[in-house]
């Protein structure tokens, strides 16, 4: 066997593992499905009407729901994060991952496991969450193919901050400062952005900070395609964000890992 | 003969070989050049209290960590240059069991027998044999959740052994449990040494050094003080002693003239008689104190971890001293 294939074989393992103790442990996904969800309902059935009248263009005509959605998403994807970090975490205080660490297997498989089952788990929670988002009156306009933009999209982002979660989880000293590590990317981020309302009208310097930071380019490239928009160069900028952050949390994650967790 | 001839050759190998192996936290200091020689086939443990650098030099043999300065060899690999190749001939139990809690006992080992790529006919026979072995069989499809020390200890041993390593290192693996599974994992380690593994042992506890090891080496503040077989390391600490404790000054002199080879301590009114030979030397300390001395209190003192470290430090150990 190639290194190669001993890679994939080991990383396979892994996410096999990784998907039997979501299936075992069902109550961190079912929480990601229903934080957006509520959220959804929140801001369609109570906040959503003065929010509405106040989009103005940004809506494109749309009731303030269409708007809504792709952020919906986007708060989705990054709830996920949470998951990740917490099963990161608990491997590594539980001390299986020191067990693989002194084994002969392809390095990091755990990681890949880990960050491989986040993007499975992400695929799901965003299905149900759009089935959601369709009953509280989210009317897309997205083509087939733009549909398969949005899922890779959706991808592509929860590959990007699973990596990033990985590390999160991997320096955290326990199971609970993993999980407020990722709050940040569950909920500030998130809120400073385009998700909810426009960038364009929040006080300046919180606009300024909404308009460069990637939530906002990789809601506006979910909003373009679900409302059958030609994504410009939104995409293009999500896509650059995905995978700086991928490459930063897989480099941070790596050093992590093989730093290990020393005995004090 | 041709097999004894095959085990004494391997008896001369040298599993472990470690050379001045130094590891620090900032400013403190775990490791302070540590040297180790482990034959092939040795029990060989590694006895000191918490803090003493144990679990620092198991976690930089078996590849975990690295060493600040040192060179270190096991089964003949370098650690720094083929850690893979160390990695695939050893097998590790730390000082907390490493299994996985949302999986089965029969679905641990299985994980491990993919990750050593074993084909799955191999993976399930031996997965079947460990969990008979380690009287898991009952066991084997309930998740470790419902398990007890014991068992947790025997599924991360069993997991440990699905690889057939060749050398093992158990950290602590007695540390809290109960007496009888106490017992048990001696056994399962007694076992093991019968098959010819090699292991490194960790743990507090003299007795159990006593009980497995071939040789001990005496860890204190990052340092070897002291190596040797358990017998060598016995004769270095002082016997076992008779404590009697008096009322007042009075009965402790006349005590001490009685019993002249005992030690006083005056303040706390305390004789320490030597107490070598057991019962008989018992029966001859109270034959000697006769009825007129009034004796308060009297305790049978044997060697511990404290005596071994007193004997070759020359301070209590430092849990003591905390």
């Amino acid at each position: 066997m190639t290194t190669l294939t001993i890679a994939a074989q080991d990383s396979a393992t892994m996410l096999g593992r990784e998907l039997k103790h979501t299936v075992r442990f069902p109550l961190l996904l079912i929480g990601s499905i229903l934080v957006p969800a509520v959220l959804l309902l929140l801001f369609v059935y109570i906040l959503g009407g003065p929010i509405g009248h106040g989009l103005g263009d940004a809506a494109r005509g749309a009731p303030y729901v269409d708007f809504l959605v792709p952020g919906i998403l986007m708060v989705t994807v990054a709830a996920g994060s949470g998951t990740t970090a917490i099963n990161v975490c608990l491997d590594k205080t539980g001390g299986i991952i020191d067990r693989f660490r002194t084994m002969a297997i392809a390095r990091g498989a755990v990681l890949t496991g880990h960050v491989g089952a986040s993007v499975l788990r992400t695929l799901v929670t965003t299905t149900v969450v759009t089935g959601v988002a369709l009953l509280a009156g989210f009317r897309p306009e997205a083509s087939v193919a733009g549909w398969f933009a949005v899922a890779g999209i959706v991808a592509a982002f929860s590959f990007a901050l699973a990596w990033l979660s990985a590390a999160l989880g991997l320096v955290a000293k326990s199971v609970a400062g993993a999980n407020g590590s990722t709050l940040p990317i569950q909920f500030l981020l998130p809120f400073l952005s385009s998700a909810f309302v426009p960038a364009s009208s929040m006080p300046a310097g919180v606009r300024w900070f909404a308009a460069h930071q990637p939530f906002t380019p990789v809601v506006e490239c979910l909003r373009d395609l679900l409302t059958g928009t030609p994504a410009g160069s939104a995409a293009y900028l999500a896509l650059a964000w995905c995978a700086a952050i991928a490459l930063a949390g897989y480099l941070w994650a790596r050093a992590a890992f093989r730093r290990g967790t020393p005995v004090t | 003969m041709c097999g004894m001839n095959a085990l004494t050759k391997q008896a001369t190998r040298t599993a472990v070989s470690a050379n001045g192996l130094r590891k620090a936290y900032g400013e403190k200091i775990v490791l302070d050049g540590v040297d180790l020689s482990i034959g092939a086939g040795e029990v060989f443990a590694l006895l000191g209290p918490n803090g003493a650098g144990k679990t620092t030099t198991v976690q930089i043999l078996s590849t975990l960590i690295p060493a600040d300065a040192g060179t270190a060899s096991v089964m003949g690999h370098d650690l720094r240059g083929e850690a893979d190749a160390v990695r695939a001939v050893i097998g590790v139990t730390g000082q907390f069991s490493a299994v996985d809690n949302l999986l089965t006992g029969e679905e641990n080992l299985l994980l491990m027998g993919r990750l050593l790529h074993l084909p799955a006919a191999e993976r399930r026979a031996r997965t079947a044999r460990l969990l008979e072995r380690f009287d898991l069989v009952e066991a084997a499809r309930q998740t470790p959740a419902t398990y007890s020390g014991g068992m947790k200890r025997r599924l991360d041993i069993a997991m440990t052994l699905m690889g057939r390593p060749r050398l093992i290192f158990l950290d602590e693996p007695t540390t809290g449990l109960d007496p009888r599974s106490r017992h048990t994992m001696w056994q399962l380690i007694r076992d093991l040494v019968a098959e010819g593994v090699t292991i490194l042992l960790t743990t507090q506890y003299l007795e159990e050094a006593d009980q497995l090891a071939d040789r001990i080496a005496v860890l204190d503040l990052g340092r070897i003080v002291a190596e040797g077989t358990p017998d060598e390391l016995k004769r270095r600490i002082p016997g076992a002693h008779i404590r009697l404790r008096f009322a007042d000054a009075a009965s402790l002199d006349a005590a001490a003239r009685a019993l002249r080879e005992g030690t006083r301590d005056d303040e706390e009114l305390v004789l320490r008689v030597p107490n070598e030979g057991g019962i008989a030397s018992l029966r001859d300390v109270l034959a000697r104190l006769g009825d007129g001395i009034v004796v308060e209190d009297l305790s049978i003192h044997t060697p511990d971890l404290d005596d071994v470290f007193f004997a070759l430090t020359g301070s209590p150990s430092k849990e003591q001293a905390q």
